[in-house]
């Protein structure tokens, strides 16, 4: 049953094939028996999921149930979830329970999911590896020893490891999409405003992106079709209408320009990725598009644009976490300086304090227009780059990492080369572009990504390349060795 | 030597949305603590702001009530500094695109004359919370109840030159936002607070000297003395030969001095930069327009029109054109009895004493303007005379009715019947030969005088129905 996917879940439940109770028992089974290899969840309430189960068979016995009613899911751990432990995989937040759910959360509850429990992820969503996680790090269903990639990482190892059948995940830099190719799966980042931010606890607020992790497109258009939508909490959110992804993906390819970014596919593009990569758009090619070479010139400047905007901004989105009102305190403060300092030295870990140093620096009086100017005017250049690149093509193609998951602790030392990791990823945040992660191969047994940027909005076009692609491949359905003893 | 003061003045005006700028809490004044903080007003986190549309309206008010340009796209900055009253660790504001540029503002002097004050700008934020220090065993209380209150900051330029000017700037101000009802303006209550920055030069110097910010006056007389004292603190040191520190000071009104701030509690580097949680406030030519059109009559403009339509003195305009609920008031009164200088004064001597007495706001006064105007109505037609009409009026004022029913039941009503009169001056004058002996052998002159001792006696008698006209003609009959 843990097999199926979101699509199959649903299909099977109306037809009374297995209940939600039966369903989500399973995976919670699953879950005591798997996920000591994977760390993949942060906290699992099974007594909530089986009352959710409960009551969404009643509703489907009743019939007229929501799309996604009974089906089980899981949420990143900086999604805010009513009376159930939210902590961003921090000590600041380990004891936060909040009094309310985030939007998505919300939503996905009104469209009949079953809440299973919440995964690991980065400290506050920054890291590409999982490893700055309070938890420790998820472990990647592919090869325990390597990472499942970040800072979604819990969420994407869950659904690759048939844990639950989806997921969602937040995306600043890359966080759903590079967690997802690494863990052979499917992830959407959605366009800027598309998915509310309201109770997703902010990391860099004009990058923050909620969005579907699954293993298939068709399953991420199921999940976006709930989560997507105007909220008036959220002042950035679109008030523009949500398309029909789920119709959208089955319109043919003939026609469509894809473009190949020369900038994507040169130096520090790990070669037997590059190769999956290119194999998989020459059978987007096979399906009718075109292949249209273009330049993104500005790509060079997507990593230190990101890494002014998204720690400054972070800078001061985490200045709430003091110890008055929420949150870890520090034991015995003597003044106020000393609950603050203390709090914030123990509360948070080294990479968010990393970030937090750098992004107050950034925005210091004397370096504000050496720096966080400087980035916004290269994110306006990075993001004319791209909409003048899809006057000539409708979708963007090529990896979404430099090369498969990587050991655990192989970079944890080194951040900028961990910040490299998001080199094809950060310029769909800078632009606030929609973007894709399908499975595109294997190398030394471990995943490839492919990404598609699409148009503001295009989400519906991203989901159906993607679904196009997946009805004639099928590394999407390829579960890790661990799980299907030896037959990928 | 001789110094001229120079003066800017920041003004944070509370305005008067029924909810906060950024949350949907309520703003009333005086609740328990903490009972008026939503989570966003609390900054859980994933919490975000939404402007309060309002808020924006009653910015574009002020705006085009000073005659300032409006900005067609102004931008929320953050101002980050860590403070328990501040929960998110920075307060939102505007600091490169405020909503409201330069405009002028021109106040009048006691003297009559007038001034024009420049407006740098306004801009909208949200306030902070109160950190309560008493009552929590050496540890601080924090109520969030003010957190996300919308201010206005209004800023002028350095063209007040003292004391007196700064609070007729700030009278002048109150007078416009309340005309505008963006704002209570209740200074108690906080809702007009001022920082006062302020330098001193040489006469005759173009040169600014260094200054200094005193934070959070919030009286009119705090203000006067406040730049009072600092005039005299800097005159002294620049005297002596020594230099201004450009620093925060705060005004202590019981030793009245102002001291510097620790230096804790000043923040040096508010690293600003635009929120990104909210778009750049947008609006067009047409909602500015919308906006002109609901403004009302400005102060100015009704003293002018109280001295042109009414024949009132400068002075008396003024008075009642500067509180726009006294000055329609006034012409409700006006328009009920038919004459507008008698009102004026009965506005002016009678009700105002009795309001400031009282405490009381002309909101909240017991008697209506309707009463007033029917009880001038009662002089004018020479039912009761004024004297008699005071005594109505205090009666009106412990709410015994209107005019009419007072006079009725007190029998108050003047006797102007010649018959009854007759009598009692035939009494009077047989009661008083002797005044009478001494009014018929005096002159013209004397004769005025002794004549006001018998209407004296008869108002007695009447217990002061008696008509005096009639009263006087009939003396003066009877006693040749």
């Amino acid at each position: 049953m843990h097999e199926h996917s979101v699509a199959q879940i649903t299909r099977g439940l109306r037809e009374h094939l297995f209940s939600s109770v039966e369903l989500t028992t399973a995976l919670l089974a699953r879950i005591d028996d798997l996920d000591s290899r994977y760390n993949s969840f942060v906290t699992v309430d099974a007594d909530a999921a089986l009352a959710q189960a409960r009551a969404a068979d009643a509703l489907l016995a009743a019939g007229d149930a929501p799309p996604l009613t009974g089906v089980p899911i899981a949420h990143k751990d900086i999604f805010c979830t009513r009376g159930m432990r939210t902590s961003c995989a921090s000590r600041m937040l380990d004891n936060f329970v909040p009094p309310y759910d985030a939007s998505v959360v919300q939503r996905l509850r009104d469209a009949g999911t079953v809440t299973i429990g919440k995964t690991n992820m980065d400290e506050f969503a920054m890291g590409s590896s999982n490893e700055t996680s309070l938890y420790g790090a998820a472990r990647n269903p592919w090869d325990t020893d390597r990472v499942p990639g970040g800072s979604s990482g819990g969420s994407a190892a869950a659904v690759a490891a048939r844990l639950v059948p989806a997921a969602t995940g937040t995306d600043t830099g890359g966080s759903i999409r590079q967690p997802a190719a690494f863990c052979g799966i499917t992830g959407l980042k959605p366009t800027y405003g598309r998915v509310s931010r309201l109770g997703m606890i902010a990391f860099a607020s004009s990058l923050d992106q909620g969005g579907p992790i699954a293993r298939s497109a068709e399953d991420c258009a199921l999940l976006l079709g709930a989560m997507a939508g105007h909220d008036p909490r959220d002042s950035t959110s679109s008030e523009r209408p949500v398309d029909d992804y789920l119709v959208a993906l089955e319109d043919s390819l003939k026609g469509l320009r894809i473009g190949l970014p020369r900038e994507y596919f040169g130096d520090g593009l790990d070669a037997a990725t590059g190769a999956a990569v290119m194999a998989a758009i020459r059978l987007l090619e096979d399906c009718g598009a075109s292949l249209v070479d273009i330049s993104l010139p500005t790509s060079e400047l997507t990593v230190p644009a990101y890494y002014v905007i998204a720690p400054a901004e972070a800078s001061t989105n985490l200045a709430r976490f003091d110890g008055v009102r929420y949150g870890y305190r520090c034991k015995d403060p003597q003044n106020l300086y000393d609950l603050y300092t203390r709090t914030r030295e123990e509360g948070f870990g080294d990479e968010v304090k990393t970030r937090i140093l750098i992004g107050t620096y950034a925005l210091s009086a004397g370096y504000y227009d050496a720096y966080y100017k400087k980035a916004q005017q290269v994110r306006r250049l990075i993001a004319e780059d791209f909409s003048r690149c899809f006057d000539s093509v409708d979708v963007i193609a090529g990896p979404t990492t430099p090369g498969p998951a990587f050991a655990l602790g192989a970079k944890s030392d080194d951040p900028v080369s961990m910040y490299l990791e998001d080199v094809y990823t950060l310029a769909a945040n800078l632009a606030g572009l929609p973007a894709l992660s399908v499975p595109a191969g294997l190398t030394g047994g471990c995943p490839v990504g492919l990404q598609l940027i699409g148009r503001h909005f295009d989400e519906a076009r991203l989901l159906n390349v993607g679904h196009q692609y997946q009805c004639v491949s099928d590394w999407h359905l390829r579960a890790p060795e661990a799980l299907t003893g030896g037959q990928p | 030597m001789a110094w001229e003061t120079v003066i800017g003045l920041e003004v944070h005006l509370q305005l008067a949305t029924r909810s906060k700028i950024f949350s949907g809490s309520p703003t009333a004044f005086g609740a328990e603590p903490n009972t008026q903080a939503s989570a966003v007003d609390l900054a859980m986190p994933g919490m975000l702001p939404v402007l309060n549309a309002q808020v924006v309206h009653y910015a574009v008010k002020f705006g085009l009530g000073i005659g300032a340009e409006i900005a067609k796209r102004s931008v929320f900055d953050r101002k980050n500094y860590f403070y328990p009253d501040l929960p998110k660790g920075y307060q939102i504001s505007q600091f490169d695109a405020p909503i409201v540029g330069r405009g002028d503002f021109e106040i009048t002097l006691a003297d009559g004359s007038t001034r024009s004050i420049g407006i740098t700008r306004a801009h909208l934020e949200e306030d902070a919370g109160k950190s309560l220090h008493e009552d929590f065993h050496g540890m601080s209380g924090i109520d969030l109840n003010r957190a996300g209150t919308p201010l206005l900051e209004i800023v002028s330029e350095p063209d007040i030159r003292n004391a007196e000017e700064a609070v007729a700037y700030l009278k002048a101000l109150h007078s416009l936002v309340t005309y505008l009802d963006i704002s209570d303006g209740n200074m108690a209550e906080g809702s007009m607070r001022c920082d006062i920055n302020l330098s001193l030069r040489p006469h005759g110097s173009e040169e600014l000297g260094t200054r200094t910010e005193i934070k959070n006056v919030n009286s009119f007389r705090f203000v006067e003395k406040a730049i009072q004292c600092e005039f005299e603190r800097q005159a002294e040191i620049l005297e002596e030969g020594g230099r201004i520190v450009q620093e925060t000071r705060l005004y202590d009104p019981e030793r009245n001095e102002t001291r510097p701030m620790r230096s804790k509690e000043v923040a040096n580097d508010y690293r600003y930069f635009p929120e990104p949680d909210l778009l750049p406030v947008v609006i067009d030519e047409a909602f500015i327009s919308a906006v002109q059109a609901e403004l009302p009559e400005l102060p100015g403009a009704k003293r002018l029109r109280f001295t042109e339509q009414y024949g009132l003195s400068t002075y008396d305009a003024g008075v009642l054109a500067d509180d726009r609920r006294l000055a329609d008031y006034f012409e409700q009164v006006t328009a009920r009895c038919g004459d507008a200088k008698i009102a004026a004064n009965w506005v002016q001597v009678e009700l105002l004493g009795l309001l400031n007495r009282s405490d009381t706001s002309i909101a909240s006064s017991p008697v209506s303007a309707e009463h007033l105007g029917d009880l001038i109505a009662r002089i004018l037609d020479e039912s009761i005379s004024g004297k008699i009409a005071k005594q109505v009026f205090e009666a009106m004022w412990q709410g015994e009715g209107s005019a009419d029913e007072i006079i009725a039941a007190k029998g108050l009503k003047q006797v102007s019947d010649s018959g009854a009169l007759e009598a009692m001056v035939a009494e009077i004058i047989a009661s008083h030969p002797e005044q009478v002996q001494q009014y018929r052998d005096a002159d013209e002159g004397r004769r005025k005088k002794l004549l006001g001792f018998f209407v004296g006696q008869i108002m007695k008698l009447s217990k002061g129905q008696a008509n005096p006209q009639v009263v006087n003609s009939l003396l003066t009959k009877h006693l040749e």
